[in-house]
C-alpha cells in the first residue's frame, strides 16, 4: 500500500531516512537556513550516531547546511534535524545569516558595497 | 593588492571556509534545463559545484514532512551549488534552480533571504524564461536578466528584452557562462542593480521621514 518505492530519479529509500531521524519527519521550525554556517563546539564522542560524528568533524571549520547535506549525500530536511539535534546538546553553534530581504527591504548599501567589492576581486 | 586566487585553487576534496566566516548570502541562478546554470556557478565558484536535493510537500503549504515522501504526496528536487568566499566575513552561496513551473512551489521554502537572481535565457528557447520572470516579478525578488551565449548572437538584446517583454529598469546582459570573468560580470551587474534598489529605496524613506 504505502510501500515506498524509488522516488522519481532519486535513489534515496524513505526507510533509511526514517532511520536516520528515528522516525521524526520535521526539522525544528525555521531553526536553519541552507546557507546557516555550523560549527562544531565540542568533538565527536564515541559511541555517537554516524551522522551526527560526521557532520561534527565536517564543521571543524564552519560548513554551511546546504554543503552538510551535499557531504552526507541527505536531504536538506533530513540533515536540518540532525542538526536540531546537535544545537540542542550543545555540541555545534549556528551562525544564521544576518538578513533576510523582503519586498519591503532590500540589504543595506554597506552590505552590498561588500559583496560587489568581494566580487570584484575574484 | 589583496589577491585571494591562490588559495582558491581546489586541491583537496574540500575547500574549508575560513574560521571567521558568520555571514553567507544567497543569489539564484535560475533558467531552463540546459541552459548553462551549473556551467555558470561554476565558472566563479571556488569549489567544485555540490548537488544535493530536498524533498517537500504541496499538499498544505510551508509543511515539510517526511512522512509525505512515503505516501508520496511529496516532490524531491535537486539543486546545484557553489560558493564565493567574499571576504573574512562573508561568503556567497550562488543555487542553480530549476525555472519549471514545477518546482516553483519551493522557492519560497528554499531561496526566501536571497539577495537576488539571475535569469539565465537562451535565445533558442526563450519561452522557458517567462515562467520564471513571471515568478521573481511576483515574488518581489530582484533579478537580471543574462543570455548564455553560446555561438554568436543570433538577435539583438533589445529584440531579446521586447520578446520576454522585460521592463526597461531590469538589466539585460551577454554572458558567456563557461567564462569566469563573464559570468563574474553577470553578477556584478545583479548587485549594481541591487544598488540602485537600495539607493531608490533610501531616498524615498528619507522623503517620508
Amino acid at each position: 500500500m504505502n510501500a515506498p518505492r524509488n522516488l522519481p530519479g532519486r535513489d534515496e529509500d524513505p526507510d533509511r531516512l526514517y532511520t536516520v531521524t528515528k522516525g521524526r519527519s520535521r526539522p525544528p521550525e525555521h531553526a536553519f537556513d541552507l546557507v546557516t554556517l555550523i560549527v562544531t563546539e565540542r568533538e565527536a564522542a564515541p559511541g555517537m550516531q554516524s551522522e551526527h560524528a560526521r557532520i561534527l568533524r565536517l564543521c571543524a571549520t564552519p560548513t554551511a547546511v546546504v554543503e552538510v547535506a551535499a557531504e552526507l549525500g541527505l536531504p536538506v530536511s533530513v540533515v536540518k534535524i540532525l542538526l536540531g539535534d546537535l544545537l540542542e546538546a550543545g555540541t555545534i553553534t549556528a551562525r544564521h545569516p544576518r538578513f533576510a530581504p523582503n519586498k519591503a527591504r532590500l540589504p543595506d548599501l554597506d552590505m552590498l558595497k561588500q559583496v560587489l567589492h568581494g566580487l570584484q576581486q575574484l | 593588492m589583496v589577491s585571494n586566487s591562490s588559495d582558491t585553487v581546489v586541491l583537496a576534496h574540500r575547500v574549508p571556509l575560513r574560521s571567521t566566516a558568520e555571514n553567507a548570502l544567497k543569489i539564484v541562478v535560475v533558467g531552463g534545463f540546459g541552459v548553462g546554470k551549473t556551467t555558470l556557478v561554476g565558472a566563479v565558484s571556488e569549489i567544485r559545484p555540490l548537488n544535493t536535493e530536498e524533498t517537500m510537500t504541496r499538499a498544505g503549504e510551508g509543511i515539510d514532512d517526511l512522512s509525505a515522501v512515503r505516501d508520496k504526496r511529496s516532490t524531491t528536487v535537486a539543486f546545484d551549488f557553489g560558493r564565493i568566499t567574499l571576504n573574512d566575513q562573508h561568503v556567497l552561496y550562488l543555487f542553480g534552480a530549476p525555472g519549471q513551473e514545477r518546482f516553483w512551489f519551493l522557492w519560497d521554502r528554499l531561496f526566501s533571504g536571497a539577495l537576488g537572481a539571475v535569469v539565465l535565457v537562451d535565445t533558442r528557447r526563450l519561452e522557458e524564461s517567462w515562467y520564471a520572470i513571471d515568478r521573481l516579478e511576483q515574488h518581489g525578488t530582484p533579478f537580471v536578466v543574462a543570455r548564455n551565449n553560446f555561438d554568436g548572437p543570433a538577435h539583438t538584446l533589445a529584440e531579446v528584452r521586447a520578446a520576454l517583454d522585460l521592463p526597461d529598469h531590469v538589466p539585460l546582459v551577454d554572458c558567456d557562462a563557461r567564462d569566469r570573468e563573464s559570468s563574474k560580470q553577470v553578477l556584478i551587474e545583479l548587485l549594481r542593480h541591487l544598488h540602485r534598489l537600495a539607493e531608490a529605496q533610501r531616498a524615498v524613506v528619507e522623503e517620508t521621514l
